[in-house]
């Protein structure tokens, strides 16, 4: 337990996972970032996109976050995000649908960008669990 | 007889079904309750982390952002009042909105003009009854809500306290302050309505003396403190209300668990009154039946014997 980073992904309403882990990705406003054990502490505002955790044990975890924080201090590490979900928890037919309203939204509605990261995000979360 | 034994009846039944609605909502409320308190329960963390991330970057840099900086001279405040959709639950909404019109009473002494905006069929009502327009409601998930119409009332909260720091005279007049009157979850037997002033932000830096070796570290920003503090208050805001959205749920399902529980109790002690007076009037009947019988019979008797 000591040579691990604690992880905890929460969600607004919930704790999505917590526990053990040997590194997690998330992809920040500036661009992805892997945190390690002895990271600097570090606090940057996340974007629509795939978090990734690699835990002690047991397969990956995989989520997508819709922005939020990834905060790193003495190796612990905590995402926060409004609307945490996990791979297996995502509708890939509805998240599909989404991506393509997005797309046509596009130019005319200003959330749609960020709508069509959000729906893209997705998708790749469930490509990479399966 | 005042009453007869067939009204009597008909008055027990009546509150036999009425007993038996309240004590199905008192259920329904005692189960509901645990599921609000679990949720109350499951967003503190977030809460918790949140506060720790504001708290951090207010110690360690000097960002100065629209949502905490005091206006100097307040002349606008919104305030947001969060009560229930349905009644028969006490004096839940009639609390909170008691300590509503103290505060706005405060304000309006201090000067300022004040913005209604409510949550609650219960507030709306309120309001419109008596004639004051309120700028926004929002109803429909008092007993349940969701993180995203917490968000939302976050987001207007947020636009319209931005819009009066930013304009001097704006078209719409932004406000202010923000206040939050919501009722505070303490146990299961006392809630208090509490009235808290949700903007300007003050950052609590270190309300609680760190402990030793709990110190904050010496955080980067990325892309940079302002960056960060630009995200991160506004979803420090939307998780307050998100939070006083959870405390005023649990509370009204325990004051309707506590109101329902005195109505069955009430109905308890009428039927057993109206039993007590349905009988007598029936042992009232059943006297007077018989002593006119009896009545009959002597008076038979004392013709017979006439007669004789």
């Amino acid at each position: 337990m000591t040579d691990a980073l604690q992880v905890e992904l929460v969600a607004a309403d919930r704790v999505v996972w917590s526990g053990g882990a040997t590194m997690v990705i998330a992809r920040t406003v500036d661009g992805d970032v892997g945190v390690l054990r002895g990271h600097a502490p570090v606090l940057s505002a996340l974007t629509e996109a795939v978090v990734e955790i690699t835990p002690e044990e047991g397969t990956e975890v995989i989520a997508t976050v819709d922005g939020g924080f990834l905060s790193v201090a003495n190796d612990r590490v905590s995402i926060l995000s409004e609307h945490v979900l996990l791979a297996h928890e995502i509708d890939l037919s509805k998240a599909e649908v989404e991506l393509e309203e997005a797309r046509r939204l596009l130019g005319t509605n200003n959330d749609a960008e960020k709508r069509i990261r959000r729906a893209e995000a997705r998708i790749r979360a469930v490509e990479k669990a399966s | 007889m005042a009453v007869s034994v067939r009204e009597l009846r008909a008055r027990i039944k009546s509150t036999e079904s009425m007993k038996k609605i309240t004590r199905a909502m008192e259920l329904i409320a005692a189960s509901r309750i645990i599921k609000a308190q679990q949720r109350a329960n499951e967003a503190a963390p977030y809460a918790r982390e949140l506060t720790r991330a504001v708290s951090a970057v207010a110690t360690y840099s000097n960002v100065d952002h629209p949502l905490t900086t005091e206006p100097e001279a307040p002349t606008r405040a919104a305030v947001l009042v969060v009560t229930s959709d349905r009644g028969l639950a006490g004096s839940y909404s009639s609390s909170v909105l008691k300590e509503a019109e103290g505060l706005v009473e405060k304000l309006k002494a201090e000067g300022k003009e004040v913005d209604l905006y409510v949550t609650g069929r219960k507030a709306e009502a309120f309001y419109k009854f008596r004639g004051r327009s309120v700028a926004q409601a929002w109803t429909g998930f008092s007993d349940r809500p969701d993180f995203d119409a917490a968000k939302e009332i976050g987001e207007k909260l947020i636009e319209v306290f931005v819009e009066g720091a930013e304009a001097e005279a704006a078209v719409a007049p932004g406000v202010d302050e923000v206040h939050v009157v919501y009722t505070r979850f303490i146990t299961m037997m006392t809630q208090k309505p509490t009235a808290v002033r949700l903007l300007p932000l003050e950052v609590v830096e270190g309300t609680e003396a760190p402990a030793e070796g709990d110190v904050l570290p010496l955080y980067e920003f990325e892309p940079s403190a302002e960056a960060v503090l630009d995200s991160l208050l506004p979803q420090y805001v939307v998780s307050r209300i998100w939070f006083a959205l959870l405390q005023a749920a649990a509370s009204e399902l325990a004051q309707r668990q506590k109101a329902m529980k005195s109505a069955t109790d009430n109905a308890d002690e009428l039927i057993k009154k109206f039993t007590r007076v349905a009988n007598q009037a029936r042992q009232a009947g059943i006297t007077q039946e018989i002593s006119e019988i009896v009545g009959g019979v002597n008076a038979l008797a004392d013709a017979q014997a006439a007669n004789d």
